[in-house]
């Protein structure tokens, strides 16, 4: 068993190398099948990570009245917390708040100055409330709408902003929505196509040695004895074109990291490919490998009777 | 050792392989299949290598009706036959020495008996000097030289040669036929295909003459008549 296996493989290995010609056609394309499946998993984290930064940024933010109790207002959040929608409810003091008005406005005198005049603080205090989805701002906002109607005129809600942004949230959830779905449609796709191709290519190769397989047949050679070097061979084409693919990624991702910095909030492709090189090894390597090996053993079985 | 019983093949176009053929050939015999191209010497080879099967009638190796040999235990049935083709079939990406070695790694034999009778079977054909040569850097007799080292490496019971000498020059042609004799005279049956003249007159041996899928004429001591 083990003899036979090394013989396998030493064969697939030397066929590999003689075949320098086939072997690098076979390469090339894989090359050009791995990067596209690289492409497709850099193209997915970049809109994942734009989603999030999106998703991010959308919240329902609730104003209280000046008059307002704290000691209220961190009992709504308790309350908010609690909320299995709810996953992060973060609370601004009134304090805060001027203090974050007067940064934001400290090139605005004028303003400012009408702040001074005014002597106390005009501002109420703030609950930014962040959903776990954006679906579910409107149960969210609901509840606050119905909590300050139960409170009346002793409510101490001035304002929730939901309801001003609520067509802008909702186009935002079908746009993340649709985005994700049309990106695991069209990835799913053009993996496909490159993975037809690919085993098209190899296909191909291995037609070209389609003799080869009835003399070995005929010399008492087994379906595993004949299939097994043409599968190692697959393996190799896979593994060389996952290196090849890697390495070129380097270049490429370094390249392009100026123009992703946006997309993942200031790190870039680049920092991505480095950070998660392990995970894109196993993924590039595996699917060549996989797709190396299965396209050998099924293209082989079109020739063994 | 082998014997065809009434085997008849019609291909799907129609036209006919063989047509009621019966025919037995004994152990250690050297036998002869000659005609005109179509008349049924390649069906026939065929039918024994289990490449075909027959339309009627049974083929027969040993006791074993050879088409009911399950497709797993296929190989160890080719394992006891050596073929030999006009076209040669080397494995193109593989030595002088790897081609026939492969013969016996797929008979599951270990490295050390594979280097001593590789180099021996090499030495009979007498190709020792050109055991790494791949088959492109080899002439027509030496690849032939390398077919028939390959398919006698494993000492089979049968060698089946379709028309051995068909892309050889005379010279050739005569030490390839005299390698078919010494093989043949260590005791193993020889079922040979040819269109020449010369090598059937010179070998006196059996001779099976067939037309239009049928024999015609079966002969202990022939000649070439056609």
């Amino acid at each position: 068993m083990w003899v036979n296996t090394k013989r396998i493989f030493k064969a697939g290995f030397i066929a590999f190398c003689r075949n320098a010609f086939v072997s690098l056609s076979a390469v090339l394309i894989m090359v050009v099948t791995l990067f596209f499946i690289g492409c497709i998993i850099f193209s997915s984290a970049l809109l994942k990570s734009s989603l999030q930064t999106i998703r991010d940024k959308v919240d329902i933010n609730v104003y209280f009245v000046t008059n307002s109790q704290e000691s209220d207002i961190l009992l709504l959040k308790k309350t908010l917390e609690k909320m299995p929608e709810v996953s992060k409810v973060e609370y601004i003091s009134q304090d805060q708040a001027l203090d974050n008005f007067r940064k934001r406005h400290e090139n605005d005198q004028i303003t400012l100055q009408a702040l001074d005049e005014l002597g106390d603080n005009p501002l109420g205090a703030v609950l930014n409330v962040k959903a776990k989805e954006t679906s579910q701002y409107e149960s969210i906002a609901n509840f606050l709408n119905q909590q300050n109607l139960a409170q009346g005129d002793s409510s101490i809600i001035d304002k929730i902003n939901y309801y001003q942004n609520k067509d802008a949230i909702d186009r935002l959830t079908k746009l993340i929505d649709s985005g994700q779905k049309i990106g695991v449609v069209l990835a799913i796709i053009f993996a496909l196509i490159s993975i037809l191709i690919t085993f098209n290519t190899i296909r191909l190769a291995i037609f070209t040695a389609k003799d080869e397989i009835s003399v070995m047949q005929l010399v008492g050679a087994n379906h595993i004895y004949i299939r097994g070097p043409f599968m190692v061979g697959g393996i190799l084409y896979g593994l060389t074109a996952g290196i090849i693919t890697l390495i070129l990624f380097y270049p490429f991702t370094y390249w392009l990291n100026t123009y992703t910095e946006t997309f993942f909030a200031g790190d870039g492709i680049f920092t991505y490919y480095i950070h998660n090189f392990g995970q894109l090894f196993l993924i590039i390597i595996g699917s060549g490998i996989a797709i190396g090996a299965v396209s050998s053993f099924l293209a082989v079985r079109r020739h063994l009777n | 050792m082998i014997y065809f019983d009434n085997v008849s093949k019609i291909y799907d176009d129609d036209s006919v392989g063989l047509h009621g053929v019966t025919l037995k050939i004994e152990p250690k015999e050297f036998v002869s299949i000659v005609g005109h191209s179509g008349a049924g010497k390649t069906t026939l080879l065929k039918m024994i290598l289990a490449e075909e099967k027959p339309t009627e009638g049974k083929v027969f190796f040993e006791s074993t009706n050879i088409h009911d040999i399950r497709k797993k235990h296929m190989p160890d049935y080719r394992r006891h036959i050596g073929v030999i083709f006009q076209d040669f079939r080397l494995l193109p990406h593989k030595t002088a020495y790897e081609n026939i070695a492969f013969a016996m790694e797929v008979a599951g034999r270990d490295e050390e008996e594979i280097q001593a009778d590789v180099t021996h079977v090499l030495d009979l054909v007498g190709l020792s000097r050109k055991m790494w040569s791949f088959p492109h850097q080899l002439s027509g007799g030496e690849k032939q030289r390398v077919a028939i080292a390959r398919a006698i490496v494993n000492q089979p019971d049968l060698i089946i040669a379709d028309e051995p000498t068909g892309n050889l020059d005379p010279e050739n042609t005569f030490e390839v036929i005299q390698l078919f004799k010494k093989i043949n005279d260590l005791g193993t049956t020889v079922v040979l295909t040819t269109h020449n003249k010369g090598v059937i007159d010179s070998l006196n041996r059996r001779v099976i003459t067939m037309e239009a899928g049928k024999v015609v004429r079966d002969e202990v001591k022939g000649g070439y008549v056609l």
